[in-house]
This record gives structure tokens, C-alpha cells and sequence, in this order.
């Protein structure tokens, strides 16, 4: 039970990541591989806080703006250089690399004696105050404007929209939410790893998926309903992965199982569709 | 009023667009410009919406040189319908955001919730003009819609906000006979109404005939003919199809 208490603990911190993934994927419809650099940045700069006794509360917006910093530079890359969305992903999460190694100094930082942001309930909230406030604004002017960017180009341009612009900040909110993914899981783990992030991207990217297949199942509209949706993919994906491990896979084959996993949920309707038809 | 000065346009070393094409529209005026594939008339409307930029030659709205604004800028006094329906507006969101963006045209989308009870009226009256009955489903996602609606609404949309120019690459070309109709009569509408300065480029002889005070024929990235709004008038059907022939 306990094991399925974690798997549901770690899947509202790693929601964080579904949501910035929802904002680069599916509202402006850009493959953005940023995200296993910007949620390790979040997680080494909340260790760097944390270790100089800052509060959470005042790492949380630092947290949040590092990540923006990284997906503005993947924007910039993207839209000003004309480099491909995921070459240029590629590119800063690579360069965050050395960056988070510098920054943290070590490989691996423990988060003990200090002061954490954890424990279900203010995890819970927090997430829930985000998802508000990202539904809020995704209803906005500029909300729709965002969403429109990633529908028809044209149409935006047509309509005094900069595209550019739209994009960079796009991307730049979504890393800031994956970053906060990294704040809440080291807090939640007690420590900050440097290969924390590898793979994330996927985890990411299948928590999506099975929130926007229970998106089109119900005919979901409403903005904050399919935000909420989101963060249910990123938990359903965890008790999937806790369930793997529960049953005696070996650990070191849970990058595998991962990608698998997501390789099924990306074929299921394809296998559906054609004994339709 | 817009000035087309010199413009030449070149795609690649050898493909010459506009061939040094000059041309004075004044304001309130509903240009019509034919021609056959290639012979330059996108091209022409995509330098004066900003999409292009010209090789050489200058572009002036009223007496402000716009040549190097793009497209996003010059936005605040060009409207465009495209000869797309899927090109103008935005398919997964509904027909109530699509107008809302629409009316935000000139100035900046801000953090605030713009879609409210009286914007939704408004656009409910303005859609209701068009007699489709679709003013009842404004929640509807754009991208339900026939491409003849879609590209009504893009029309009533072009007029959400303030708008100087108004230009139609060939709105039509995608669309059944019964929708052309609509869409060209309330083009035609909304231009005088509004007393837009229009383009219309189209392959309809029988609409180039119809609509439109003056009438450009275009050939080789060449104005080869430019009748006025009398001239026009006169200009009977058969003789303007032994221009093609």
C-alpha cells in the first residue's frame, strides 16, 4: 500500500512535468527535448537554495525562473537561428549538462537538515493552485493566443500575432513547470542526483499521452478539466511503473519498461483503428 | 490608399514574380485582379500584406513607407482571407475564440479573459447577419465547420477589428458554387459597408465581372491591363474571356 501511497506522491511531483510537456506538445505542437535539462536545473538549483538555508518558498519562484531562462534559450534557438525544435532541444540539454555539473558541484547532493517543500498535502495543493492558474491563463487573450500559435500559423500572423515571441515564452513556461518537477521530486527523494533527469522526457511524454487519450475518450473540452486529465496521466504512469516493479522486474530494466510502455499507449489506437476497418 | 513603387520580386536567380510593377489603389477602392497561374497575383498580394518582401520598391500605406514592416506588424491595417479555408482560422478553437482573437487584431492580447457575456453577444449578432444559422453554436470548434462557413466567418472576422485593407487571395477557389456566392456578396457587403480598400484575386471570370470597381489582368509578374470602374461597367462577359482565349 505504501508502495502505491509512493508511486502516487511521486506522480502529483512529476504532474509538474505533464503539464510543461502538455504546453510544448500539445498547445504550440513543438518537440521539446529541453525538459531532461530543465528538470535536473530545477532540482540542482533547489539544492543549491536549500543547502544555503534559503527557504522553499523563495527557491520556488528562482526555480521557476531558471527554468524559463532554459526554454527561452531553446525558443531563441528554435525560432531566431531557424534550428530545428528538436536539434535545438537537444542542444541546450546538452549544455545544461555541464551547466547543472557546475552549478552543483558534485554528482549528488543529499537534502537532509534542511527545510523541504513535501509531504502529500502541500504537494497536492501546490499542484492544484498551478493547474488553476495555468488554466486561467490559457483562457486569457493571450491564452488563446498561445493556442492559436500552435493551431494555424498563418491565421496568427495574419492577426498580428508574433509567432516568434509566442514560441519562446511557450517554451520558457514549459520548462519553468518541468523545473518545478525537479523541485518537488528532489525535495520528495531528499537529494539531488545529476542523472536524475535522463529519461524524464518520456515519462513526460507518456503521462500526456494517456491524459489526452482520456481527453478524446470523454470529449473533454473545458481547459482546466484536460489540465487535470494531465496530471491523472502522469499518476495512472507511475502506478504503471510501480506495478512493474511490485511484480519483481529488475529495476535496472525501468527505463526499458518506460519506453515500452509509451511505445504501447502510441499504438493502441493505431491497433484499433485498423481492425476497424 | 496604397503605392506599389517599382516592385520586383524574384524567387531564385531565374524566376522573376514582379517585374518592376507599380500601382496606386485609392482608398475605398475593390480591386479585382485576374490573371493565369504564375503570373504574379499571389505574390503581389503577399507584398502588400508583408508576407514577401520585395527584391526592389517600395510599399506605402497612405504616405507611410511599410516596406520592411513583415507581416505580424503591418497587420494592424491589412486583413486577410486565404484561398485556404484552414488558413485563416484556427480549427481547435472555438468560433467564439477565433473572433475574439480577431478583434484583438491591432492591439495586444493581454492576461485577462476577453471572452465574456457581451463580447459573445456581439459576435453573436455580427455572425447572425450572415443568415447560416450558426449563430446559436459560437462554441463550436472552428474546425467543424464546411469550408464555406469557415471562410464567411474569416470575412465577418476581418471586420472585428479596425481594418483599412482588406485582401482576398482567392477565397473562394476551395469552395461549391452556392458558398462562392455567400462569401464574394458578403466580401462585397462588408467593403462597402466598411469602406474597405480591397483585392480580390480571382480565376472567376464571372465574378471578376461581377464585383470589384476596377479590374487588373496580370501576366508574367506584368499589369497588362487596368481597366477603371467606367470602363468596367462596360466591359461585357464575352470580351473579357477572349482576353484568356
Amino acid at each position: 500500500m505504501e508502495f502505491y501511497l509512493s508511486a502516487f506522491v511521486l506522480g502529483l511531483c512529476l504532474s509538474c512535468v505533464s503539464l510543461g510537456i502538455f504546453i510544448s506538445m500539445k498547445i504550440f505542437r513543438i518537440p521539446d527535448i529541453t525538459t531532461d535539462g530543465s528538470y535536473t536545473l530545477g532540482a540542482v538549483v533547489t539544492a543549491l537554495c536549500l543547502t544555503h538555508h534559503w527557504s522553499p518558498f523563495l527557491t520556488m519562484p528562482i526555480v521557476f525562473a531558471s527554468g524559463c531562462c532554459a526554454g527561452f534559450l531553446t525558443g531563441i534557438v528554435h525560432t531566431k537561428l531557424r534550428v530545428d525544435a528538436l536539434l535545438a532541444g537537444i542542444l541546450v540539454m546538452t549544455a545544461l549538462y555541464s551547466v547543472n555539473l557546475v552549478l552543483l558541484g558534485r554528482s549528488n547532493v543529499p537534502l537532509i537538515d534542511v527545510s523541504t517543500f513535501s509531504g502529500l498535502a502541500n504537494i497536492a495543493v501546490f499542484v492544484c493552485v498551478l493547474v488553476v492558474l495555468l488554466s486561467f491563463l490559457l483562457r486569457t487573450d493571450f491564452g488563446i493566443a498561445m493556442r492559436a500559435v500552435g493551431n494555424s500559423e498563418s491565421m496568427t500572423r495574419a492577426l498580428g500575432i508574433n509567432n516568434d515571441f509566442m514560441k519562446i515564452i511557450g517554451l520558457g513556461l514549459a520548462n519553468a513547470l518541468t523545473a518545478l518537477g525537479g523541485f518537488l521530486v528532489a525535495q520528495y527523494q531528499n537529494f539531488t542526483d545529476i542523472n536524475m533527469g535522463i529519461g524524464i522526457v518520456i515519462t513526460g511524454l507518456g503521462s500526456v499521452l494517456i491524459g489526452d487519450r482520456l481527453v478524446s475518450w470523454f470529449h473533454i473540452r473545458p481547459i482546466l478539466l484536460q489540465l487535470l486529465m494531465m496530471i491523472a496521466g502522469s499518476l495512472v504512469f507511475q502506478f504503471v511503473l510501480a506495478f512493474t516493479l511490485s511484480i519483481g522486474v529488475d529495476p535496472n530494466l525501468l527505463k526499458l519498461v518506460t519506453s515500452l510502455f509509451v511505445l504501447v499507449i502510441v499504438g493502441i489506437p493505431l491497433i484499433r483503428l485498423r481492425r476497424a476497418t | 490608399m496604397i503605392t506599389l513603387s517599382h516592385i520586383s520580386v524574384s524567387f531564385g536567380a531565374s524566376v522573376l514574380a514582379l517585374d518592376d510593377l507599380s500601382l496606386t489603389i485609392p482608398s475605398g477602392q475593390y480591386v479585382v485582379v485576374v490573371g493565369p497561374n504564375g503570373s504574379g497575383k499571389t505574390t503581389l498580394l503577399n507584398v502588400i500584406a508583408g508576407a514577401l518582401l520585395p527584391r526592389s520598391g517600395a510599399v506605402f500605406f497612405e504616405d507611410r513607407d511599410v516596406t520592411r514592416l513583415v507581416e505580424h506588424r503591418r497587420s494592424r491595417w491589412v486583413a486577410r482571407v486565404f484561398q485556404n479555408p484552414l488558413s485563416g482560422t484556427a480549427p481547435e478553437l472555438s468560433i467564439l475564440e477565433n473572433f475574439r482573437l480577431a478583434s484583438l487584431r491591432t492591439s495586444h492580447a493581454g492576461l485577462r479573459i476577453g471572452v465574456n457575456a457581451a463580447f459573445r453577444g456581439l459576435v453573436r449578432d455580427r455572425i447572425a447577419t450572415l443568415g447560416m444559422g450558426l449563430e446559436n453554436k459560437v462554441d463550436q470548434l472552428m474546425g467543424t465547420l464546411s469550408g464555406g462557413q469557415r471562410q464567411a466567418l474569416t470575412l465577418l472576422m476581418s471586420v472585428m477589428d479596425k481594418t483599412d485593407v482588406l485582401l482576398l487571395d482567392e477565397p473562394t477557389a476551395a469552395l461549391d458554387p452556392r458558398s462562392s456566392e455567400l462569401v464574394l456578396r458578403t466580401a462585397d457587403a462588408l467593403i462597402s459597408q466598411y469602406r474597405l480598400t480591397a483585392l480580390l484575386i480571382t480565376h472567376n471570370l464571372k465574378d471578376a465581372h461581377t464585383y470589384g470597381s476596377r479590374l487588373i489582368q496580370m501576366s508574367s509578374g506584368r499589369i497588362v491591363r487596368d481597366l477603371s470602374s467606367d470602363v468596367k461597367a462596360a466591359l461585357d462577359l464575352p470580351s473579357l474571356f477572349s482576353w484568356f482565349s
